[in-house]
């Protein structure tokens, strides 16, 4: 589409609006992602939570457009500002194309949960990662790709890269395996890395190993981060955005320090308190949110919500979807609590 | 002082590394490499640890579903004498299983896709033979309610039911025949945080409602702060502290405890912690490092550390640590 379609602010790399993924299955329609809007900014990173359910890896697998059968975007745009190319509606590609092959791995790669799982079991490290250099550049040999690949290990902290370069997956440990990963992810030098649960797997003090390699990897190559994760204490450690989803929507997003000091939306609010804390008193009951998240054949009407909410609007709540109010520049809840005429809507972006 | 529901002392559990056309015995994983605990009745000890550490090897012994290579597992069933389950055969194991039930991680896979919710909680019953068909389903309503689940829900298969429902259900089960020792290995690990808030409260009111003793098993350390009375740390099949909870968090004395509980991200973007990452990975039970087994990642080690493996002392009351430096180090805790 046309470049003046391009949301003006402030210049975000991915700029993701409305979007929605839905799944047609023989049972029922599940709309995974229902309108999901939020802004990645160059050299940032934002941290995506929610509960099970709530469509943030859907939304990651959207932007590569690597959606499982039978995943469809059926609305929405997915702005990717690329390097040396105009703005870019990934959304209006087909998966197939070669664009979207140049994008996927260079340009926007992709960490997972289960290292073991994204991983073959029957190549080395060492092929598995040449392979992703040599299949986007075609001038890198095997021999260059063998010396990047070293590179590349030696970066995320793998010791004696030499011989772990030679080996199979199951011989790595976990924590070794996730900087295998990230490794792979970074061999194309792309823009944003999408990293889905990176450390959901792992022990805490291998989880602060990771986090710790991630942050450095952003501040020293300039990385774009989209971080997904169900974990407050990670998005608190990490994000400098933040968009909180639920049931495909995100309800609330801002900056990090707003999202924990000054939560609008009440279930970014019901969610913080109900985390449990190192510093709680021993033996202390916590606070709940009440009911469990809705089975996606089973979506309430109106705000999604809305049978959860302690301060929900009888007659409104559950009839109308409420819209996204912009409260700041970046700062943005879907909540009838904070509608007033006073705060300007966001609209989609000016054609 | 309440009565002493369980008491192991220098539990071991080896398995042996097998190799070759011959299956010949070529060296012993140490899971567990002499651990010690009681719990009282009414109170919850967690045991944590990292994976691999060996707590749910611990947690496996204590109900006998692996016989602990050596070691005393002393069980206490009501006003009786304290018996070693770990020398107990098959039959003399059965009067003592029903006193004690496990809760498992995963809601998904502990229940079976076949039965009925009110069978699977009326099973423990069945298979023990109490009562008749009619008084079974009597306490199969009674046990939903005490999940806080609505009695209709017998009839239903656990496909219906979300993570936080099965996991009642796995609560309902494990209460079936009045327990005094529940062992929970990894309970709310599986769920998402609004659910996993429900069932740690849910676990502490039955606690106090029904006088259980609790065995937590679990890794995170947040979670293990709202639930318990004591906490044991555990790294490479040894206990390295234990002390109260408040004590635990407060004042820790390993390097390992500090370490753990420094790793864990918290809700404050202002708190950025300056974290002690540790250095490179879990010492492997098969070969673990000489001297004590957390040495080569210790940020306070000494020579002596390197050779000589560090005994478990009461360094204050109650409070038990396994490390040379223990009185000098002046750690940080979660404050």
């Amino acid at each position: 589409m046309a470049e003046a379609q391009k949301p003006p602010a402030a210049e975000p790399i991915l700029s993701v609006r409305d979007l929605e993924v839905h799944f047609a299955q023989d049972e029922g329609l599940v709309r995974a992602v229902d309108g999901a809007s939020f802004d990645l900014h160059a050299g940032k990173i934002l941290g995506i939570v929610g509960e099970s359910g709530c469509g943030k890896s859907v939304t990651a697998r959207a932007i590569l457009q690597i959606l499982d059968h039978p995943g469809r975007i059926v609305g929405g745009e997915l702005w990717f500002d690329r390097p040396g190319h105009s703005c870019l509606d990934i959304a209006r590609q087909d998966p197939r194309s070669a664009t979207m092959v140049a994008i996927r791995g260079k340009e926007i790669a992709l960490i997972f949960q289960e290292p073991m799982t994204s991983f073959s079991a029957h190549y080395t490290i060492g092929n598995q990662i040449g392979e992703v250099i040599t299949v986007h550049d075609a001038t890198a040999g095997k021999e260059r790709a063998r010396v990047r690949t070293l590179e590349l290990l030696r970066l995320v902290g793998i010791p004696r890269p030499e011989r772990r370069i030679d080996e199979y997956p199951f011989q790595l440990s976990g924590g070794l395996r996730q900087r295998a990963m990230i490794a792979m992810a970074l061999a194309c030098d792309p823009r944003i890395l999408i990293a889905d649960e990176p450390t959901t797997a792992l022990d805490v003090t291998t989880q602060a190993q990771i986090l710790d390699l991630l942050r450095a990897l952003q501040r020293e190559r300039g990385l774009s981060v989209l971080l997904i994760t169900h974990d407050m204490g990670v998005i608190a450690e990490m994000a400098d955005d933040v968009a909180v989803m639920y049931l495909g929507r995100v309800v609330e997003r801002g900056p990090v320090d707003q999202i924990f000091h000054a939560p609008k939306h009440p279930y970014t609010r019901a969610l913080l308190r109900s985390i449990p804390s190192t510093l709680a008193k021993p033996r202390s009951r916590l606070q709940t949110i009440e009911g469990s998240i809705p089975h996606p054949y089973n979506r309430p009407q109106g705000c999604p919500f809305h049978p959860r909410c302690s301060e929900k609007i009888a007659g409104r709540c559950d009839r109308e979807m409420p819209r996204t109010v912009m409260l700041r520049a970046e700062s943005a809840v879907s909540c009838f609590l904070y509608t007033s005429a006073s705060i300007s809507t966001e609209g989609r972006p000016a054609a | 002082m309440t009565t002493t529901v369980l008491e192991v002392e220098n539990l071991k559990k080896h398995f042996p590394i097998r190799r070759g056309l011959l299956r010949k015995v070529v060296g012993q994983v140490k899971a567990v490499d002499g651990v010690s605990l009681s719990i009282r009745k009414g109170e919850t000890l967690s045991l944590v640890g990292e994976s691999g550490c060996g707590k749910t090897t611990v947690s496996r012994c204590i109900v006998r579903a692996l016989t602990p290579t050596s070691g005393a597992v002393r069980f206490r069933v009501g006003a009786g004498p304290m018996v070693d389950v770990a020398q107990l055969t098959r039959r003399g194991l059965a009067s003592f299983r029903p006193h004690m039930q496990m809760i498992f991680q995963d809601p998904f896979s502990s229940l079976n896709p076949r039965m009925m919710i009110g069978d699977i909680i009326a099973e423990p019953l069945l298979v023990n033979g109490i009562g008749d068909k009619g008084s079974r389903r009597a306490r199969v309503e009674e046990l939903l309610d005490l999940v806080k689940l609505p009695a209709a829900y017998r009839n239903r298969f656990p496909h219906a039911f979300s993570g936080g429902q099965r996991q009642r259900i796995g609560i309902a089960r494990a209460l079936a025949l009045n327990p005094s020792l529940v062992v929970a290995d990894e309970p709310v690990s599986a769920l998402d945080v609004s659910v996993q808030a429900q069932i740690v409260n849910l676990m502490l009111e039955l606690q106090q409602r029904l006088g259980l003793s609790y065995l937590f098993v679990a890794h995170d350390l947040s979670v293990v702060k709202h639930m318990s009375d004591r906490v044991a740390v555990m790294y490479v099949g040894r206990i390295v502290e234990e002390a109260a909870t408040e004590d635990l968090f407060n004042t820790p004395r390993h390097p390992y405890t500090d370490a753990l509980l420094s790793a864990v991200p918290k809700p404050d973007p202002r708190s950025r912690s300056k974290r002690v990452i540790l250095k490179g990975e879990v010492a492997d039970p098969a070969h673990p490092p000489p001297g004590c087994p957390f040495h080569p990642r210790c940020n306070y080690a000494i020579e002596r550390c390197r050779t000589e493996m560090p005994k478990l002392q009461e360094i204050v009351p109650n409070h038990r640590v396994s490390c040379h430096r223990a009185h000098e180090l002046k750690l940080a805790g979660v404050a």
